[in-house]
């Protein structure tokens, strides 16, 4: 069904009778070409290119519970493509390039918004470092703008550009960054990919791989054997435990990563605010709930809820440079798990296992990574070989030298 | 979270930096013939297990001691706190 604004008043004047579900709820065959593990937004994102773009079929999202249950329905729903190394920075705007089409390509509304985001600038050093990345993005074609603190306040009059460790001394805006309604993305890739005739399959968990000889032939799962020409694991979060049942150890560790909302006020913050000296990002969602977060616990958990110790940090960072969210109360807050790679960067690969394809360790970027990521992966599953802005991100980098460390901290996952 | 420190008794783990996998402890030795592939283990892979995992705390806001703390990374709870002086040296790590 074509989803339009005749559409809903046709249906307005029908007493909503025609609308049918947004996807089946396919019972698992015993026998597919791809078996993609993990029905969330990269997961369904995937199976929809495979399908679309590759023109490839019989294929299956399998997922333990329901899709866009785990980390693409608890993140802060930002995208953007302000990277600096040339591994990440053409894969991210690639994605931002998917974001701006998405809406129509899929025909259903994901509320995409190019509000635009500013990372605030605090020091001589940091401006250098800003428009070294900003150069770096312009030249992999994003857009990078470099304000100046009157062009951030005319926007945001309320922050606190005098504080005394961290005063605003101006801001790198990508102006086409912004966010988007994160559950529409999984629902909108699943009713695209189930239009193309795949098999989405919620209830269905991965228990073990059927390995002969070197080759992946299929999952065990509570709903009993799949066999499948090429099995694709999609479970950030959890890859450690999925590819530790092929006996893989993977250079990730997962972490719990809090996320915040205020009641909802009066339309107040116009787009993104990142404040990294103070870890603390902020945006507002349409129904005007204030939506922020900072950084990680930094702790291996798989909990899906933090500790207080963070909530104090993130707080103290917000009131610190936008003293006016002091007046509102705390509405929510939620945990996901982070599959914490040991340079910051997600892996998109094959693995020594014939067969058996790998797709994770996206930190806390993963949202906004979310239509290159299935693009790419679907291209690699397709043609065994990595999309053009998918090539650094190989599993092996680690043994190799080939690292992708924005920040340069190194191998100490909870410090990217 | 509450950390029963051997020496100290319970402390708020805010006082801790986290390190990572207790395996840490266990340094490749950099003669071996195999050294480069056994640094890349160390260096990079991890179990990362959902469940019991040892790990270390350093006591940065404290007397400055490594522990080696086993905690459920599913539910948070720690069940057991060694110094990790005492861990390396009953594993022959340090005399």
């Amino acid at each position: 069904m074509h989803y339009s604004g005749f559409r809903v008043i046709k249906e307005a004047l029908t007493g909503h009778r025609g609308w049918g579900p947004a996807w089946r709820d396919a019972t698992p065959k015993s026998h597919y070409d791809y078996v993609i593990i993990g029905g969330g937004g990269h997961g369904l994102a995937t199976a929809y290119y495979l399908a679309k773009q590759f023109q490839q079929s019989n294929i299956a999202v399998i997922e333990k519970g329901w899709i866009g249950g785990g980390n693409v329905g608890r993140n802060t729903t930002i995208i953007r493509s302000n990277y600096l190394l040339d591994g990440n920075e053409p894969f991210y705007e690639f994605s931002l390039q998917l974001w701006e089409g998405l809406e129509q390509e899929l025909n259903y509304n994901a509320m995409v918004s190019q509000r635009g985001i500013i990372n605030l600038i605090h020091s001589d050093g940091q401006r250098d470092a800003f428009i070294r990345r900003g150069n770096a993005m312009i030249l992999n074609g994003a857009d990078a703008e470099l304000l100046t603190t009157e062009q951030i306040v005319a926007r945001y009059p309320f922050l606190n550009v005098n504080n005394a460790r961290f005063p605003i001394k101006g801001g790198l805006a990508q102006h086409r960054g912004g966010t988007v309604r994160h559950d529409a993305v999984a629902w909108g890739y699943a009713r695209g990919a189930d239009k193309y005739g795949v098999d989405i399959i919620q209830n269905c968990e991965v228990t073990g791989f059927q390995i002969k000889n070197g080759v992946c032939t299929g999952v065990e799962t509570t709903r009993g054997f799949i066999g499948a020409k090429k099995v694709a694991s999609c479970v950030a979060g959890s890859s450690s435990r999925v590819m530790g049942m092929a006996g893989i150890r993977l250079p990730i560790e997962s972490h719990v990563l809090q996320a915040f909302v205020s009641e909802g006020l009066k339309p107040l913050l116009p787009g993104v605010i990142t404040f990294g000296a103070g870890h603390f990002y902020c945006s507002q969602s349409d129904k005007g709930g204030l939506v922020f977060g900072g950084d990680i616990d930094g702790y291996n958990s798989y909990a899906q809820r933090g500790n207080l110790p963070v909530v104090e940090d993130v707080c103290e960072g917000g009131m610190a440079i936008f003293p006016n969210l002091g007046r509102a109360r705390l509405l929510r807050m939620w945990g996901g798990v982070m599959d914490m790679s040991m340079d910051g960067s997600p892996i998109i690969d094959r693995t020594h296992i014939d067969g058996l394809y790998f797709n994770g360790g996206w930190c806390y970027g993963g949202f906004k990574a979310t239509p290159a990521s299935g693009f790419a992966y679907a291209h690699l599953l397709a043609t065994d070989t990595p999309h053009k802005t998918a090539t650094a991100y190989r599993l092996d980098r680690f043994a190799k030298g080939g690292m992708i460390d924005e920040k340069g901290v190194g191998n100490q996952p909870n410090l990217h | 979270m509450i950390i029963n420190h051997p020496i100290l008794g319970p402390r708020d783990a805010a006082e801790f930096v986290y390190k990572g996998d207790a395996s840490l402890i266990n340094r490749p030795d950099w003669q071996a013939d195999d050294a480069a592939e056994r640094f890349h283990e160390y260096g990079y892979l991890r179990d990362n297990s959902a469940g019991l995992h040892r790990e270390l705390w350093f006591h940065e806001q404290g007397d400055r001691s490594w522990l080696v703390v086993t905690r459920d990374t599913t539910t948070h709870e720690i069940t057991k706190v060694e110094l990790a002086r005492d861990v390396a040296r009953a594993e022959g790590r340090s005399r």
